[in-house]
């Protein structure tokens, strides 16, 4: 009872002392003024608005504490399947899961590397996509969904031969790209934020369109695709792999992205609108790569493009 | 003196700032995590009144706004924590002091500061997002919030009379 007498004071009182009661007026306007000031310094600046390096600043600094507090927790995140499995089943199950991955992805893309071939411009897209490697990097850091925006933070930055617009990639397919680096961390836009847009290709029928992300996590992580020529109607359960973009910035090309789960038409204007399926699971994230040019020096391996380490 | 709390206020947020962003994200609920730093925010309007608060509030929302992974337009956690911090100070010299009213205030701050959020996104766009899309977010928040106030809650009212214990009581 003595503390809830004590709380009583604290509390319930109708004391007056300084910093108490009524906030002088003036710091009321002052600090909403600051606030405004701010929004609008951000948001007509866009990409070089006067926030962005103190926005790199503030990476800088808690880029590294986000990766030690990742780097502490993911034993104990772990912790739950050492009950479920032993050792050497989860390290069984670990490689079957890569092989599973690797299948998936050929079976994916099948249709897009027949029609590529059909086309005849398997040449370019093949030295394309031969000069790049990956650069392996982990998760530290998820964007939290009441700020509305798809991100995340990985472990790997400027040293490890990071730059924005690069692609970012995991055994199922395309994640997203980077935005921003510091020394050691990146900020990567996840393929399902309300900003993000990808060029998509259908695999069967090549059809390109833009892949536009709705912005919600959980179940509904899902992507839409309007194709550019709108009397093709796509296929359900068709592949969609990145279109590619003029030399891999943003997006590499040939990246599996998605399955086509629901076709709209609009009779009105009648286009079509198609609803995929991203192959990543957004909500568990962990292992990604960044794609970099082949022979990007780097602080940590580098995955090339014939699988091998250096 | 001054320096050494301020130096302890920075750290009670950043603390909750980088749990929020690297450790609850592993039980996040439709990749919403409870709101560490909004609570840290109403912990010291409780203890230290509006005035400490609403400082604190931008100090800690342009640091949500900053720090990585953030990428909306900068100074609209600043703007939510602010009104939170103003509001939850107010509500504080009213209420009789019970767990009741401690559970009523973090949720009301909770909606307050999402919603502030939420509605700030909708004027500038960023992003384009649909009302109930908005609504449900806000409202498994507001749980999660409610959640982890007993374990937060009382410590950083602690701490925060700890800091200054002479502004903390009349």
């Amino acid at each position: 009872m003595a503390l809830d007498h004590h709380r009583e004071r604290r509390w319930g009182s109708a004391d007056r002392t300084p910093g108490r009661g009524q906030p002088p007026r003036a710091l009321v306007v002052a600090l909403l003024l600051a606030c405004a000031t701010l929004i609008t310094l951000d948001y007509h600046g866009g990409s070089d608005s006067p926030v962005e390096p103190v926005r790199r600043a503030m990476g800088e600094v808690y880029g590294p504490v986000e990766v030690t507090a990742a780097a502490v927790v993911r034993p104990v995140a772990a912790i739950p399947r050492w009950f479920t499995t032993h050792d050497s089943m989860r390290s069984e199950i670990d490689d079957l899961e890569a092989e599973n991955a690797a299948l998936r992805q050929q079976v994916n893309t099948a249709g897009y590397d027949r029609n590529k071939l059909a086309e005849y411009d398997g040449l370019t897209a093949a030295a394309g996509t031969l000069g790049y490697a990956l650069v392996p990097a982990r998760v530290v850091g998820m964007g939290p969904s009441q700020s509305f925006s798809s991100t995340v933070t990985i472990d790997a930055g400027a040293r490890s031969g990071l730059r924005p617009d690069m692609t970012v990639v995991n055994n199922d397919g395309l994640v997203g790209r980077i935005l921003r680096v510091t020394a050691t961390t990146a900020t990567v836009l996840l393929l399902i934020d309300a900003d993000s847009v990808v060029g998509g290709r259908v695999g069967e029928s090549m059809e390109i369109g833009m892949l536009h992300g709705r912005g919600v996590l959980g179940d509904e992580g899902r992507l839409d695709l309007d194709l550019i020529d709108e009397s093709v109607v796509p296929r359900k359960f068709d592949t969609v792999v990145t279109w590619g973009s003029e030399s891999g910035a943003p997006y590499v090309a040939g990246v599996p992205v998605g399955r086509i789960s629901t076709v709209f038409s609009n009779l009105r204007d009648s286009s079509q609108r198609a609803v995929i399926e991203p192959f990543v699971d957004f909500g568990a994230l962990d292992l990604v790569g960044v794609v970099v040019p082949s022979g990007t020096s780097s602080d940590r391996a580098v995955i090339e493009a014939d699988g091998s380490l250096r | 003196m001054t320096s050494v709390r301020a130096l302890l206020a920075v750290a009670a947020v950043s603390l909750a700032l980088v749990l929020q962003v690297s450790v609850f994200s592993y039980v996040s609920w439709q990749g919403v995590v409870p709101n560490l730093v909004l609570l840290v925010v109403v912990g010291a309007a409780l203890v230290r009144g509006s005035q400490f608060a609403m400082l604190l509030g931008f100090g800690a929302g342009v640091l949500l706004d900053l720090a990585p992974p953030a990428d909306h337009v900068a100074g609209r956690w600043a703007l939510a924590l602010v009104v939170v911090g103003y509001v939850a100070g107010r509500v504080a010299l009213d209420i009789k002091p019970t767990v009741t009213a401690a559970l009523a205030t973090v949720a009301a701050s909770s909606f307050l500061g999402t919603s502030v959020f939420a509605l700030s996104g909708l004027l500038l766009r960023d992003p384009p997002l649909t009302v109930p899309d908005l609504l449900q977010v806000v409202g498994i928040s507001v749980v999660w919030d409610l959640v982890l106030t007993p374990f937060v809650l009382p410590l950083v009212m602690v701490m925060f009379q700890r800091l200054e214990p002479e502004r903390a009581m009349p």
